[in-house]
């Protein structure tokens, strides 16, 4: 077995899985807070992308400005969603409120098709391009970069969540709505800061990831290997999204690598299976106990 | 105006169509679904085929999502097996439709027994997912288990025969396809009368009391999930017989999510609106093809255009129609039906 070429693999795959998190994490704040899974969550990360390319490429903005209009324009669209569409659901089965976000997801790669055209698109390059090398193994810096900024943003939002007043607040929320409503916490603003924050992540990250692997109106399919992130992590824990991320992405990218594209989303969906027999709510996640 | 029913015995309570109006229009409907194909051009027969594989497809994930309450992200999966079973068998044994067909369905209910084994333990959500990890593995299956599914290429197969007749054209497709998609509906809808049928809503509404009550629960869920990948796998059979190609493209994700979305723009739990949501979703492309050519002669871009539209609209519908009208199109027929009965006293 070639170490070195193990090494370098595995190097892409955490960094990868880093990005992973960093959806994951986007995804577990708007489930911790508002209990909606969002399946829009791929498209709403390739709507920032496509945004960041029009800022960049169309309009030739520096890309550290386009940067963060276009990571703004996509949080603006997670809040824009939950006013329309998922407020009007509050009360109803998750069943159909998932079936939403799965139209929401529709109605998005509609649009982004009609503005931008169907075919693939290469995002203005942006990041060093100097290799990167730790130790002896190489690391294509567009990986490694993004890893990067994607690692900062995770910190400053898990400190946020700790100490931050709205932090705490969506934290109360999550833990118990009625007691959080009674204390003088406005339910409602934290129900759709959430939607803002959540989408802030993924919009970051869908930039990053378009960056490494280019952008097209299927981009959104990614939302599928986040699911199995959440799942395997526990969709109400943060930490779960965190380590799922990583084991994820890893093992995403050995399996490709080592017995071929096509062997990646099995993979990765064959350890959601064994999670959901074995640990159905996740490795973190509470159990929940029904009563009757 | 019609004005309440008294029914003297539990025959007439339970009866399928409890009024002579009904009968009536029952039967001038069954009629006109029979002469359809003579009238019809081959634009409207190839359409009306389709329809009917919808009817059947969606009529199965109803009775898993709509009346035992499992969201399944499964169902173009287990066509898929049915689709594939019958290219297989076809090529291989030359045996005629109904056995295939047969064959196909079961092996269907087979794989979907499977799928649903996680359901007593996971449900709601997580069972939506593992559903998808099981299409997911399905369309891995069909794409490189080489040797039986042809891999990428996917298999062709000859037209439909049953002794010595074949059937190559929409025409005679379409007294395959319209028969069987009548006679599953009324067996589905038989099913409900029985006590089968019952414990799939008492499930549906909520499992924990349905299990005090006595009711088995992996029991019933395995049968439902049985029960709706037999009507998938006989709608993929005939897919395949219609189409004559499966490859593993045809029954992509996005399939199970427009099933998903044709019983909920038809009325979850309701078997009319499932076969409503099914014309109606698939009706839909067809109606905006057309205007797209009409309007190509003003807006030479229109054709462009389309794909974007079709997907916007798509999502719009199964938004639109959650927020305003969870009920489905099941429930405005209903209310253009009260209006016609209560006519002229109710404003």
């Amino acid at each position: 077995m070639d170490w070195l070429f193990f090494g370098e693999i595995s190097l892409a795959g955490l960094a990868m899985g880093g990005l992973y998190a960093l959806i994951g994490l986007g995804f577990v704040i708007i489930y911790k807070a508002t209990r909606v899974i969002n399946f829009a969550i791929g498209e709403i990360m390739m709507f920032a992308a496509y945004l960041f390319l029009a800022f960049a490429g169309g309009m030739e903005m520096s890309p550290w400005v386009a940067l963060p209009l276009a990571v703004l324009g996509g949080s603006l669209l997670g809040g824009v969603i939950e006013k329309v569409m998922i407020r009007p659901m509050l009360g109803e089965s998750s069943i159909s409120v998932v079936m939403v976000t799965i139209g929401i997801a529709s109605i998005l790669v509609g649009v982004v098709e009609m503005i931008w055209g169907a075919d693939p698109q290469l995002l203005p390059g942006f990041l060093p391009r100097k290799p990167v090398f730790i130790g002896e193994m190489y690391l294509a810096p567009k990986i490694a970069y993004g890893f990067l900024i994607g690692a900062a943003v995770l910190t400053i939002y898990l400190l946020y969540f700790r100490f931050s007043r709205g932090g705490v607040a969506l934290r109360a929320t999550a833990s118990d709505q009625a007691a959080a409503y009674s204390m003088g916490i406005n339910v409602r603003r934290v129900f759709n800061l959430a939607w803002v924050f959540g989408s802030l992540a993924a919009s970051l990250a869908g930039v990053l990831v378009a960056a490494t692997g280019g952008l097209s109106p299927q981009f959104g399919a990614i939302g599928l290997s986040v699911l199995v992130v959440v799942i395997v992590g526990g969709l109400d824990s943060i930490v779960g999204a965190l380590i799922a991320g990583v084991f994820i992405g890893w093992l995403e990218t050995v399996a490709g690598a080592y017995l071929g594209g096509e062997y990646r989303m099995p993979a990765t969906f064959a350890v959601l299976a064994v999670i959901l027999i074995f640990r159905p709510y996740g490795l973190f996640g509470t159990h929940e106990i029904e009563r009757v | 105006m019609r004005i309440g029913d008294a029914k003297q015995s539990y025959e007439a309570d339970e009866a399928i169509l409890t009024s002579s109006t009904q009968k009536i229009w029952f039967a001038l409907f069954l009629l006109a679904l029979l002469l359809f194909p003579f009238m019809a051009d081959a634009y409207l027969l190839y359409l009306g085929c389709l329809v009917g594989i919808a009817v059947i497809s969606t009529t199965g994930l109803n009775i898993l999502t709509g009346f035992t309450g499992l969201i399944s992200l499964g169902q173009a999966g287990f066509m898929g097996v049915g689709g594939y079973t019958v290219a297989w068998l076809s090529a291989n044994t030359g045996l005629p439709f109904p056995v295939t067909l047969i064959l196909a369905g079961l092996l269907a209910a087979a794989v979907g027994i499977l799928v649903g084994l996680p359901s007593l333990r996971v449900k709601g959500l997580y069972l939506a997912i593992a559903t998808l990890a099981a299409s997911v593995f399905l369309h891995f299956i069909f794409a490189e288990w080489e040797s039986v599914t042809g891999g990428m290429g996917g298999l062709s197969l000859e037209p439909a025969h049953l002794f010595g007749l074949t059937f190559q054209s929409d025409f005679g497709m379409y007294f395959i396809i319209v028969p069987l998609a009548v006679l599953m509906v009324l067996a589905a809808r038989n099913v409900f009368r029985t006590r089968i049928g019952r414990a799939f809503i008492a499930i549906r509404d909520r499992d924990i009391s349905a299990e005090i009550l006595g009711i088995n629960l992996l029991h019933y869920k395995l049968m439902s999930f049985a029960l709706s990948s037999f009507y998938a796998g006989v709608a993929g059979g005939l897919f395949a017989y219609f189409f004559r190609v499966v490859t593993p493209e045809s029954f992509p994700l996005s399939m199970s999510i427009f099933y998903l979305a044709a019983v909920i723009v038809g009325g979850m739990g309701n078997l009319l609106g499932g076969i409503l949501g099914a014309a109606f979703m698939t009706l839909i492309p067809e109606i905006l093809k057309l205007l797209t050519t009409a309007l190509t002669p003003f807006y030479p871009n229109a054709p462009i255009f389309m794909s974007p539209m079709l997907e916007i609209i798509f999502g719009a519908l199964i938004v639109g129609f959650l927020i305003f009208e969870p009920h489905g199109l099941a429930e405005i027929w209903h209310r253009i039906r009260r209006f016609f009965s209560l006519w002229p006293f109710k404003n």
